[in-house]
């Protein structure tokens, strides 16, 4: 590694870190700019008890000093503070409940994307302007712009309610096919033609035609030599496509009922549980800076000939 | 004169001005053609993007011809009729069906409108709630997307124009905010916005009729999406700057004005232009999304996304009702989509990689 890749991962670390405090800066003052506070709603109480709770929370402290507490706490120990409407419960014990369900589904979404990705992508490619690539072409094209939350109504009409195949509850046992299926369908579409357009590319390179000129076999050409040149630029993919399992999860969990991480989140918006809004934010915010920065960095280590800025 | 063979005098009948039948011999035979007629032909030479077209002209004209003629307003509830109790047999009407009152006249001989997707669970005429709601949809889209188009236009420019320090200031902002998940801070603003009281500060105002979520929408999209076509604008005003027409145009003396608009805009403006329609599809999107989440326009306005929502409780017993707001999502994104591709396709060559 050269001291240009270096000084280039350098700058992309030191512009996720910046990206990380901006978000956790901007959620911080947008949620505080609310008027009423976390404390006016359901029940009136005594000015007392308010101050009380306030002064229980640290919520009567200057703003600013609230937000180098809250930063603190986030730095050092990843504390987002007690949740206001779940009595009793930190917000990163609910974030790191909700994850467990959540982690399964996306990594096995982002799996099932990869994996027919690539392989439809690559047909596509070997087999282009014949019928089968016309055929997965005309449907990714359909895929790549549904939103994944139609998707995730279809399939809960289609096959819970048409054909009950799947049960509609995500919490009972196989009731995370379908949600996956829902949130892999786009990404799998992208996937394919990504993998599509860049086999093409590498297909057309000196090196193909070499190993073909040499007597290598077919499959061999295809496996050892296009597919390991093709697939780099799906790594480009990573980020974008955690953050599009990440969004989309908000709503399919809320569609099928999966007891996850954007379940609480969009819950925590209808109660107005502004500390687990704020954690759940940046937690997943950190994440998907996280993926992105890392899927950069990947893709220009991995593959020698990208200049670097 | 006769002219010998080694002679190295010159004809002098080359130099003879030239005849009207020569003049005419030079004229181009087919008209000249422009830049924007080039890019018709293409476009109506790609079927898809056609097709997307006439869909989306079908659906953009009935969502705002047919509630002329519609005898059921979007916020009607049928069954209540002032100075009787509500009559139920309004709600959940099927398509086609009719409720009671209505169907004494229909055996009356009157003719009623009908129902053409039935009734909701308030008795509100589902067809032109969804008319309604496709207008809404289609309508947050455009103007999101104009608004971006303008932030992302006057600072892209400016960024552009100026160069130096205040490029980079303003590019390492964008940088910044591009590199921010975006939808998670949409809905936190939204949710946050959705808080406030926008109501009261646009009260009086001409903003008060569009309502304040969808205000507080096109806030959120302001506020965010403008960085790609900041970034889109700049780079084409830094790249058009240095191209050989640009100076060929100096040296043959054009002033700053007649390259701006003659030689500038034009090569930048379809790019906007495609990109613009790019984004009337993505904010469709997020409109829908948020109005799913809840965060979207206020009840009992409809939008696609909240009718969605609303049907997801009544699936088993009212699937259409879910059915018809997503599909007439997928077409419009869909076909957004598709006519984008299209456009960019046939008006800008270049960019097609």
């Amino acid at each position: 590694m050269n001291t240009k890749t270096l000084g280039y991962i350098l700058k992309r670390v030191l512009l996720a870190l910046l990206t990380i405090l901006v978000v956790i800066t901007i959620t911080f003052f947008v949620m505080h700019a609310v008027p009423g506070g976390p404390f006016l709603g359901e029940k009136a109480i005594s000015d007392a008890a308010k101050a009380a709770l306030e002064a229980k929370y640290g919520l009567d402290k200057p703003l600013f000093q609230q937000y180098l507490t809250y930063l603190k706490d986030i730095i050092t120990e990843f504390d987002f503070g007690p949740s206001i409407k779940q009595r009793g419960r930190e917000v990163i014990d609910i974030i790191v409940d909700g994850m467990r369900t959540s982690a399964k589904l996306g990594l096995a979404a982002a799996a099932i994307a990869l994996a027919f990705g690539t392989v439809l992508g690559s047909v596509a490619a070997l087999r282009r302007n014949k019928f089968i690539d016309r055929v997965i072409m005309v449907i990714t094209t359909a895929f790549v712009s549904m939103p994944s939350f139609i998707m995730g109504m279809f399939m809960l009409l289609l096959f819970t309610v048409k054909f009950t195949i799947f049960p509609a509850n995500g919490a009972e046992a196989g009731g995370l096919v379908l949600p996956i299926i829902a949130l892999s369908l786009s990404p799998m579409a992208n996937i394919t033609r990504l993998t599509r357009s860049s086999m093409l590319d590498v297909l057309g390179q000196d090196y193909i035609r070499t190993a073909k000129a040499k007597g290598v076999s077919g499959v061999k050409t295809i496996f050892g030599h296009a597919l390991k040149n093709a697939l780099i630029p799906v790594i480009t993919y990573f980020g974008p496509m955690l953050a599009y399992i990440v969004t989309g999860s908000l709503v399919v969990e809320q569609i099928f009922a999966v007891p996850g991480i954007g379940r609480s989140f969009v819950s925590s918006i209808i109660n107005r549980d502004y500390t687990l809004i704020m954690g759940t934010t940046i937690v997943l915010a950190i994440l998907i800076v996280i993926m992105n920065l890392v899927s950069d960095i990947l893709y220009k280590v991995i593959d020698p000939r990208i200049t670097l800025e | 004169m006769k002219k010998k063979i080694f002679s190295m005098h010159l004809n002098v009948d080359s130099f003879l001005p030239a005849s009207a039948e020569e003049k005419a011999y030079m004229v181009q035979m087919r008209p000249s053609s422009t830049f924007f007629r080039d890019g018709v032909k293409r476009f109506i030479k790609n079927k898809v993007a056609l097709v997307s077209l006439i869909v989306i002209v079908i659906v953009v004209l009935s969502c705002i011809i047919i509630p002329m003629f519609l005898p059921y307003s979007y916020d009607q509830m049928l069954g209540v009729q002032l100075g009787k109790p509500v009559d139920p047999s309004y709600n959940n009407l099927a398509p086609f069906e009719f409720g009671t009152t209505e169907q004494a006249k229909i055996d009356a001989g009157e003719d009623v409108f009908p129902h053409i997707f039935g009734t909701d669970a308030q008795g509100r005429d589902y067809f032109a709630r969804i008319l309604y709601g496709t207008r809404i949809s289609l309508a947050v889209g455009f103007f999101a997307s104009i608004i971006v188009l303008l932030i992302g236009m006057t600072v892209g420019s400016i960024s552009g124009y100026f160069g130096g320090k205040v490029d980079l200031v303003i590019m390492r902002i964008v940088d910044i905010i591009y590199s921010l998940p975006d939808m998670l801070l949409i809905i936190l603003l939204a949710s946050a916005l959705k808080q406030t009281n926008l109501d009261e500060i646009i009260r009086g105002t001409i903003l008060e009729r569009i309502g304040a979520n969808i205000i507080s929408l096109f806030i959120v999209f302001g506020v965010l999406y403008w960085v790609s076509m900041s970034r889109l604008i700049r780079g084409q005003i830094l790249s058009l700057r240095e191209q050989e027409y640009v100076l060929a145009s100096q040296a043959a003396g054009a002033k700053g004005k007649w390259i701006i608009f003659k030689h500038l805009m034009p090569n930048c403006i379809s790019v906007v232009i495609i990109s613009t329609a790019l984004q009337i599809p993505s904010a469709i999107f997020t409109e829908s999304y948020l109005s799913f989440l809840g965060l979207g326009v206020n009840a009992p306005m409809p939008s696609l996304g909240s009718l969605a929502s609303d049907a997801l409780n009544g699936i088993n017993s009212y699937p259409l009702r879910l059915v018809i707001p997503a599909v007439v999502i997928s077409l419009i994104v869909l076909s957004l989509n598709l006519l984008g591709d299209g456009l960019r396709d046939a008006f800008d060559p270049k960019l097609n990689g």
